[in-house]
């Protein structure tokens, strides 16, 4: 990015994603938001009943208990944009790499389809384009263009809409400032109807976000990997249904 | 060319006891008629089998190309089995190209006699294995078209591969080596090429005057090239161990439960060797069968080569085990959950396989008889690499079925695209080695003729004296 010294908060910057797990229907509203806002094909019944799906968030759903006192709990999990990421160094052509925001960055077009990433990603939230995708009439009228569309054997994953970020900071500079706490929101954000989702700066301490990073009930998924990631959880309670 | 001579090959000799001095008794001419002599028989049954193969490779070329058009989704990977049967299928021909480098290598430094008349076919094997091997890391790219973005080429944008990943370091190790055995396997060949360049006419003729590279054979070559082949020697043990090591930390480097191992590089290794030898002696069953070579393979290498065999799966078994204790012992819950997997889940006929595959072998490798009989030997060392491979692919498919997070668990189905690319390379590999046999002596002719020298017994009294053979 050009830099303007009095406008940019380069290296002072560290998105993160809150998930409210409390807050969490299991609407699957931010999947739906996320195919459309990121170009997302999809694969239809069969494949994705073989584990190719390639939605960037999964809602991920378990039963706790035993009948009749059953609960259903759900966990959106999407690309946790690592900080120590374990599906960086083993792409051998950087089309992953860590940013100076704290993002672990995909470059569709640079990836040649070792699927190396994919295996060393704990959490499996990378998904692959098995077969060229496909947008039938008319959803090919309502793809984003702002996002590159992936064709066969690309790797992909969410960037927490790393476009809606970029779009956020050139508009606030062009009126002399930089974006506000709540200004930045990726699709998934935007879109969930229980305002589950919270997307800000990590290292802003007045940020909703960075206040709910601090919270009693938060929590990262797999931390005894060691991978600190950048999506943090919100303990769910007994309100979860 | 006068008419050769014509040798009686496939009488066995009859009193096992002075096998050894059998050739010494041979005159040089009718050493190189003996070798040279079934390159040129190329009968009916070669021709139906080149046939066959090259089908077989057809077809597989097919399906690649198949792959290409249509994508990865035409095989059986989904999330979380991202990797399948061609990355077993590849650490399967990178372990067998390991027996090459272990016999030529390691046998000559140790001048161990009985490794002459098998480095070549050894050497082949771990160059044609080496070259199936290298197909994969391309066969199973998303986008094959854009390989050579791996390759650290100058370009104007800078961009550079991650010599990070484990995949570039493959890359490296994987040219690397077949370099140098290509390089190994050539060297030791150029004495020999000028032997049937001396008796041959026509195209063959032609071939191997320009492969001889106009030797002579006067004392200053063979001086060299002794020289050559000792430093190549030493050079290529590092490699050979570094290749397999490499390959390993593929998975080693990651932390999917079952691979993230300390282990691994070193048992890998041993692995490979066990394959690799077992797979030497299949071929060199099959191949003294096609082409006659009774008299150069004899129960003796058999015996010593079966004897290594047992040696590394002893070897291999202490690796595993070691290996496998420790997981076991730690009890983390992906790691328990495949290990149930393998013992009583859904894995177990692959793991009981795997097992029985690879310990019945040494059981059997430990009679004599075994090792002597081509058959029984052959049986035996397919059963290895039958269980090889199933090792191989229990460690890739199997492990990656299972992660940290119960909801990403998965299963996967292999699919005629896979199956028929797998097929192209064993066949490939068949095809590449028996064109080979023809054209190539598949006996290092010269090793044979030094050898020999060392059973012609002189004695001056008590004194011993050593033949050239000794200083080699």
């Amino acid at each position: 990015m050009a830099m303007d010294a009095n406008l940019s908060v380069e290296n002072e910057r560290k998105w993160v994603l809150v998930v409210d797990l409390d807050r969490c229907t299991g609407c699957q509203a931010c999947v739906v938001a996320c195919h459309a806002e990121n170009n997302i094909p999809v694969v239809g019944e069969s494949q994705a009943a073989y584990g190719r799906w390639m939605h960037w968030i999964i809602i991920q759903r378990y039963w706790e208990g035993e009948y009749p006192n059953v609960k259903a709990r759900f966990m959106p999990v999407m690309c946790q944009q690592c900080t120590e990421a374990p599906c960086e160094p083993v792409c051998p052509v950087f089309a992953t790499y860590h940013n100076a925001e704290g993002l672990n960055a995909q470059i569709y077009n640079r990836c040649i389809g070792t699927r190396f990433c994919g295996s060393a990603c704990p959490y499996k939230t990378r998904t692959y384009n098995w077969f060229r995708p496909e947008f039938p009439e008319p959803l090919a009228e309502q793809l984003n263009p702002d996002v590159s569309v992936r064709t066969r054997g690309i790797m992909e994953k969410c960037t927490f809409c790393i476009q809606r970020i970029r779009r956020a900071e050139i508009n606030a500079r062009s009126e002399g400032r930089i974006p506000v706490d709540g200004e930045i929101q990726p699709a998934c954000v935007q879109t969930c109807p229980t305002n589950a989702l919270i997307f800000g700066n990590l290292n802003d301490p007045d940020s909703r976000a960075g206040q709910l990073a601090h919270s009693h009930r938060s929590f990262r998924l797999l931390p005894e990997l060691g991978t600190d990631p950048g999506v943090i959880y919100l303990k769910g309670g007994e309100t979860n249904v | 060319m006068s008419e050769p001579a014509h040798l009686e090959h496939e009488t066995p000799p009859s009193t096992p006891y002075d096998e050894r001095l059998l050739l010494a008794e041979r005159t040089d001419a009718e050493i190189n008629q003996a070798v040279l002599q079934p390159m040129m028989r190329t009968g009916k049954g070669f021709w139906a089998l080149v046939t066959i193969l090259s089908l077989i490779v057809a077809w597989g070329m097919y399906a690649w190309g198949y792959l290409i058009y249509w994508g990865i989704g035409v095989t059986g990977k989904n999330r979380p089995v991202y990797w399948t049967l061609f990355i077993t299928t590849f650490v399967f021909w990178v372990g067998i190209s390991h027996a090459g480098t272990m016999i030529s290598a390691v046998l000559r430094l140790l001048k161990a006699d009985w490794r002459r008349p098998i480095t070549r076919g050894a050497e082949a094997m771990t160059a044609f294995a080496l070259i199936m091997a290298a197909l994969y890391p391309l066969i199973h790219l998303g986008r094959v078209w854009k390989f050579y973005w791996m390759i650290p080429y100058p370009n104007n944008r800078f961009m550079w591969p991650n010599f990070q990943s484990p995949l570039m370091w493959d890359m490296v190790a994987i040219f690397t080596y077949l370099i140098a055995s290509s390089l190994y396997l050539y060297l030791a060949l150029i004495p020999d090429m000028a032997m049937a360049r001396d008796h041959t006419d026509g195209w063959r003729y032609k071939l191997y005057r320009v492969l001889a590279l106009g030797w002579r054979g006067t004392e200053g070559e063979w001086h060299k090239i002794h020289r050559a082949l000792g430093i190549f020697s030493i050079v290529i043990i590092p490699i050979f161990l570094s290749v397999h090591s490499i390959v390993s930390w593929d998975f080693a480097v990651t932390i999917q439960a079952r691979w993230h191992s300390t282990i691994f590089a070193p048992y890998f290794v041993i692995g490979a060797v066990y394959s690799g030898l077992s797979a030497l002696a299949t071929i060199l069953v099959i191949v003294r069968r096609g082409m006659h070579l009774h008299e150069f393979l004899r129960s003796e290498h058999f015996n010593a080569l079966g004897k290594l065999v047992l040696v590394a799966g002893m070897a291999w078994v202490y690796f595993w085990f070691a290996g496998f204790i420790v997981e076991w012992y730690g009890n983390e819950p992906v790691v328990r959950e495949l290990i149930r997997q393998e013992v009583s889940g859904n894995l177990a006929p692959f793991f009981y396989l795997q097992m029985s595959a690879n310990l019945i072998p040494i059981v059997l490798l430990i009679f004599k008889r075994v090792r002597t009989t081509p058959v029984l030997l052959l049986a035996t060392t397919l059963l290895v690499n039958v269980g090889m491979f199933t090792e191989r692919a229990l460690i890739v498919i199997g492990s990656l079925q299972r992660n940290d997070i119960p909801f990403n668990w998965g299963t996967y189905r292999p699919t005629w695209v896979e199956i028929s690319i797998v097929a192209m390379t064993f066949a490939g590999f068949a095809l590449l080695y028996t064109v080979f046999s023809r054209i190539i002596p598949f006996v290092p002719v010269w090793e044979i003729k030094e050898g020999r020298l060392r059973y012609t017994m002189r004695r001056i009294g008590r004194l011993l004296v050593p033949t050239a053979a000794e200083i080699d």
